[in-house]
């Protein structure tokens, strides 16, 4: 498979109340960063050379001038060769999709566009720090068509203090009606360094409980799933096979990705690194023409082993036992068959055609099935 | 002669004894200020933590009095719990006399009374010291009226200090010149010496801690240890002149210390008495008993791979506690390990902490026991320490478990709730008595699994720490038992198995059970724990499974954060005990152990 390409667009206006990814609001900055993106992408010519997948992540890249993201894409094709149908995927905040914006974007080439919804709800998306609301969202989704998307992803997040069940089923039956190639439905992750996470620790605001969590992902699944969705990834669902996130995939099977961009990550096949998480120190090393890599980790068979446990069973795509046997040296039904036969009765795994699968209850539990 | 003081502190816990000892040794000189670490007879870390001495330790303070002559005054730290009661006696019998702490805000507790009555027995001159003195809520006069009517003392015998401040410490030095006899006894008498604790060092083999009550001894020597049975040559004595001070000789009266090339303290037994083997004794000192183990339990690793560990460990750690003994054993569930007897429960939570601590190890240890005496229908009599060993049901004629007289002494408002427990613990032949106004002595027969198992802990918090405690080991009585196993997802655990009291049978089973559920952590898949004696489930609890465990977002960036949290968990479950698919932590084992109050 070929690798994939991700560019971090490290800007974003306002910061959101959960979001740790890295991004700063000096906008002033992005002029230097696209120098300095280009240099570094001078730094991979050669040892990457063709991709399939361009994914412009963020940070907000839609805030970007069209011009400017014209810029950064006109670049990388020059440095890069990219198979005939890449699938360039842009991150979108609804406030930024304005009718010109979608079309510009779609006429420069992207062909995927995932749009940060996040809620259809008015109340939540305030208490989540966002800086629209949901007619905006609706109207941002019809820009995108008109301007031509046929891959139009939504991100969606659940398990918000103050959100029912009830209020999710809304938002679902709202994102449903508008017919998304995907959906990402991501539980609220508390990072310790944003200041909802300070405010949790405060004790100012409260967390739904597992069950209800559990309510949340089952329920999100089934109804996904009933209206025509896989759910191809803990957090992913697509509107039949061909819509899933070819980008992303990439991650969780380890196919090899370079990241630019500050705080982005590579991966080679048995090489990771990843960039300074400072947009100062990016520009100023990329500028020069010196890798800004932070910190690189070079994968002992071992870590590849238990890397790829637990990304196979977080998809229902799920482990191939003879592959993986192959690959990594342990054949899982013969060594690890007792537990192997607990989880199958338990519902969480099945072992079909040869592959490893988790069920939906797998599913949410996918963070301890690899410690099998 | 006339010179030498021979000494011990008593007190109640935390009422100050490692301090005053500590300013004592300063104001000796013989250690100086900059190398000087606070309680500094507490050798070990887990001493110094929990406030206990468990080793005895003795040296030697040269002190020049105020009408000018210079005197040696050996201080001899004993151990403070019960489980080691035997070796404070033997400490307290090198000794004249005692100095009683106690604390000036706190007053007379529990253990003051036991550790009093203790030195009474050996006829030692007591001087009650009243420390803390500088504290804001310091009532001297309180404890002086204590010491006259809880005590029975003289009050205006008191001497008080700040240990903490050194205050008073010149005029307890005084006093114990002055009021503490010297020891009496023949330096040309044949050699009769107490052996009062041995010590490992591993370039001179067993250290010999004794006190010399008649007779000399010297380098060169030949002497008899009377109950061990076995000969040694003497190659070095001296004295406790930190730490140890090469001498000629010690004669009667001395405290010091013998090497005679004794490789192990497992070779030599507290309380023997060291004579001369050309000219011996008479007949041996008085008050020597076999130290035996009266608790048993199973020490196995965490990972197979640590079992040469763990028998090095062990070999090291034995060669300094003669009282610990083990024996190789092994597990279906746990694999290879070692079958170990104690003292107590004490004991075995010292040594559990000590090769974790000391020898870097994960070690799980099985649920204690007693020896038990089957006699079979065959007429064979069996003991079993070891539940893996319990007899076949059908072929047993007769089951007995050993007792104990227990001495208990606590106020008498305490009364009810002592015999409650005493109830519970099915004690039986009990005799109240009133050694003084207000306070009570109970002697009281129980089963000795009974009391090993959360007695002595209950105890303190009934009489809410009033209470002491002292035990001997009686007989053999008949008794109605079973052996209770502990299925986990329908696994036997044989580590978790236990020999019970027929009619506490169902109520332990549940115990465990319950507490196997609080300490064992929630997994994907259901976890039925059950007790069952032979084929029959009496008890039963089940942990639900997690539902929902599950990171968000995993993409680039998060792919190595997530890996490392896994690693860690991986190797978080390399230290709990996989009992087919469940993983149990150490912890489980440990609380199995344990009250429900503690």
């Amino acid at each position: 498979m070929m690798p994939g390409l991700y560019i971090h667009i490290p800007f974003c206006l306002t910061k959101c109340a959960y979001c740790d990814f890295y991004s700063v609001t000096q906008t002033e900055k992005i002029p230097p960063f696209i120098e300095s993106l280009t240099r570094e992408m001078d730094l991979y010519r050669g040892v990457f050379d063709s991709f399939d997948t361009l994914y412009l992540g963020g940070g907000t890249p839609s805030l970007l001038e069209t011009g400017q993201t014209g810029a950064i894409l006109d670049a990388l094709r020059r440095t890069f060769t990219f198979a005939d149908d890449t699938e360039v995927t842009c991150e979108a905040n609804p406030g930024d999709l304005s009718r010109e914006t979608a079309r510009a974007l779609r006429a420069a080439g992207i062909n995927r566009i995932t749009i940060g919804v996040q809620s259809f709800d008015d109340g939540t998306l305030a208490f989540l720090g966002r800086r629209h609301d949901a007619a905006g969202a609706v109207e941002a989704i019809e820009n995108a068509r008109q301007a031509g998307f046929a891959n139009v992803g939504l991100d969606l997040i659940y398990g918000i203090p103050g959100q029912d069940l009830a209020s999710w089923r809304e938002t679902l039956r709202e994102a449903l009606s508008l017919a998304p190639e995907h959906l990402s439905c991501y539980q609220l992750t508390l990072e310790p360094s944003t200041p909802l996470g300070l405010q949790y620790r405060r004790g100012e605001v409260v967390l739904p409980g597992e069950d209800s969590l559990y309510e949340f992902f089952f329920q999100t699944s089934e109804t996904l799933e009933g209206a025509g969705y896989v759910h191809y990834e803990v957090s992913n669902f697509a509107r039949g096979d061909e819509w899933m996130s070819r980008h992303n995939r990439k991650y969780w099977n380890h196919t090899p990705y370079l990241g630019l961009g500050p705080a982005a990550h590579s991966f080679s096949g048995v090489r990771r690194w990843w960039n300074h998480r400072s947009l100062d120190r990016y520009i100023a090393e990329a500028g020069r023409g010196i890798p800004p890599i932070a910190e690189t980790e070079i994968l002992t068979g071992e870590q590849l082993l238990l890397e790829a446990l637990y990304l196979g069973l977080r998809t229902r795509e799920g482990i191939d036992l003879e592959a993986f046997a192959r690959r990594h040296g342990l054949d899982l039904p013969d060594e690890r068959g007792a537990l192997l036969r607990i989880l199958q009765d338990e519902g969480l795994v099945t072992i079909r055609e040869g592959r490893l699968r988790p069920t939906r209850s797998g599913l949410a539990v996918s963070d301890s099935l690899p410690l099998l | 002669m006339k010179s030498i003081r021979n000494f011990s502190i008593i007190a109640h816990i935390d009422h100050g004894k490692s301090t005053l000892a500590d300013r004592m040794i300063q104001r000796s000189g013989v250690i100086e200020a900059r190398s000087f670490k606070d309680q500094i007879l507490d050798t070990m870390d887990i001493e110094r933590e929990r406030g206990i001495t468990i080793k005895s330790q003795a040296i030697t303070l040269p002190y020049r009095s105020r009408d000018g002559k210079e005197y040696s005054l050996n201080l001899i730290d004993t151990p403070g719990h019960v489980d080691f009661s035997y070796e404070v006696s033997r400490s307290l019998t090198s000794c004249e006399g005692v100095l009683l702490l106690i604390d000036a805000v706190q007053g007379v507790q529990a253990q003051t009374v036991a550790n009093l009555y203790m030195a009474m027995e050996h006829d030692l001159e007591i001087i009650p010291v009243i420390n803390k003195i500088d504290l804001p809520a310091a009532d001297v006069e309180r404890v002086m009226e204590q010491i006259d009517s809880e005590l029975g003392l003289d009050p205006y015998s008191a001497l008080t200090c700040s240990a903490k401040e050194g205050t008073g410490v010149d005029e307890i030095m005084e006093a114990i010149v002055q009021r503490i006899p010297p020891p009496k006894g023949d330096p040309e008498a044949p050699l009769a010496a107490v052996i009062f604790d041995a010590q490992y060092d591993p370039f001179r083999g067993t250290i010999i801690h004794c006190r010399i009550v008649e007779g000399t001894v010297q380098g060169g020597d030949v002497v008899r240890l009377i109950h061990t049975g076995t000969v040694h040559k003497v190659e070095e004595v001296g004295h406790f002149i930190l730490p140890r001070r090469k001498d000629a000789s010690l004669s009667a009266g001395d405290v010091g210390y013998i090497i005679a090339g004794i490789k192990t303290v497992s070779d030599v037994q507290i309380g023997d008495t060291i004579t001369s083997d050309r000219r011996p004794c008479a007949k041996p000192l008085p008050g020597f008993k076999e130290s035996k183990p009266v608790v048993f339990a199973s020490i196995y690793p965490i990972a197979s791979d640590d079992y040469e560990e763990l028998a090095v460990a062990l070999e090291k750690y034995k060669l300094n506690d003669a009282s610990f003994v083990y024996q190789k054993d092994s597990s279906v569930a746990l694999g290879q390990g070692f079958r170990c007897g104690f003292l107590g429960l004490l004991h075995l939570e010292i040594v559990q902490e000590r090769l974790e601590r000391e020898y870097d190890l994960s070690i799980i240890l099985s649920v204690p026991s007693v020896r038990y005496r089957f006699t079979l229908t065959d007429g064979t009599v069996l003991f079993v320490d070891n539940p893996a060993h319990y007899p076949d049901a059908v072929s047993i004629a007769r089951s007995e478990e050993p007792y104990i007289r227990a001495s208990m002494m606590f106020p008498e408002r305490y009364t009810g709730a002592v015999m409650k427990l005493c109830k519970e613990k099915r004690g039986e032949n009990s005799h109240l008595s009133y050694p003084s106004p207000g306070r009570i002595e109970l002697v009281i027969e129980m089963p000795l699994a009974d009391v090993i198992y959360d007695f002595y802990d209950r105890l303190k918090s009934v009489t809410q720490g009033y209470g002491s405690f002292d035990y001997d080991i009686i007989d053999y009585r008949e008794s109605s038992l079973a052996l209770l196993d502990i299925l986990v997802n329908g696994e036997r655990v044989d580590a978790l198995s236990q020999i019970v009291f027929r009619g506490s049978a169902r109520e332990r089973g549940l115990r465990t059970c319950e507490r196997l559920k609080e300490e064992i952590p929630r997994q994907m898949f259901k976890i039925a724990i059950q007790g069952a004696i032979g084929g029959e489930i009496i008890s039963r609890t089940t942990i639900s499974p997690f539902r929902k465990d599950v990171t968000a977002k995993c993409y680039g960036g998060d792919i190595t954060r997530k890996r490392k949290l896994l690693e860690k968990q991986k190797k978080g479950k390399k230290r709990m005990k996989m009992v087919g698919s469940v993983a149990i932590p150490q912890s489980a084992f440990v609380a199995v152990l344990k009250s429900e109050n503690t």
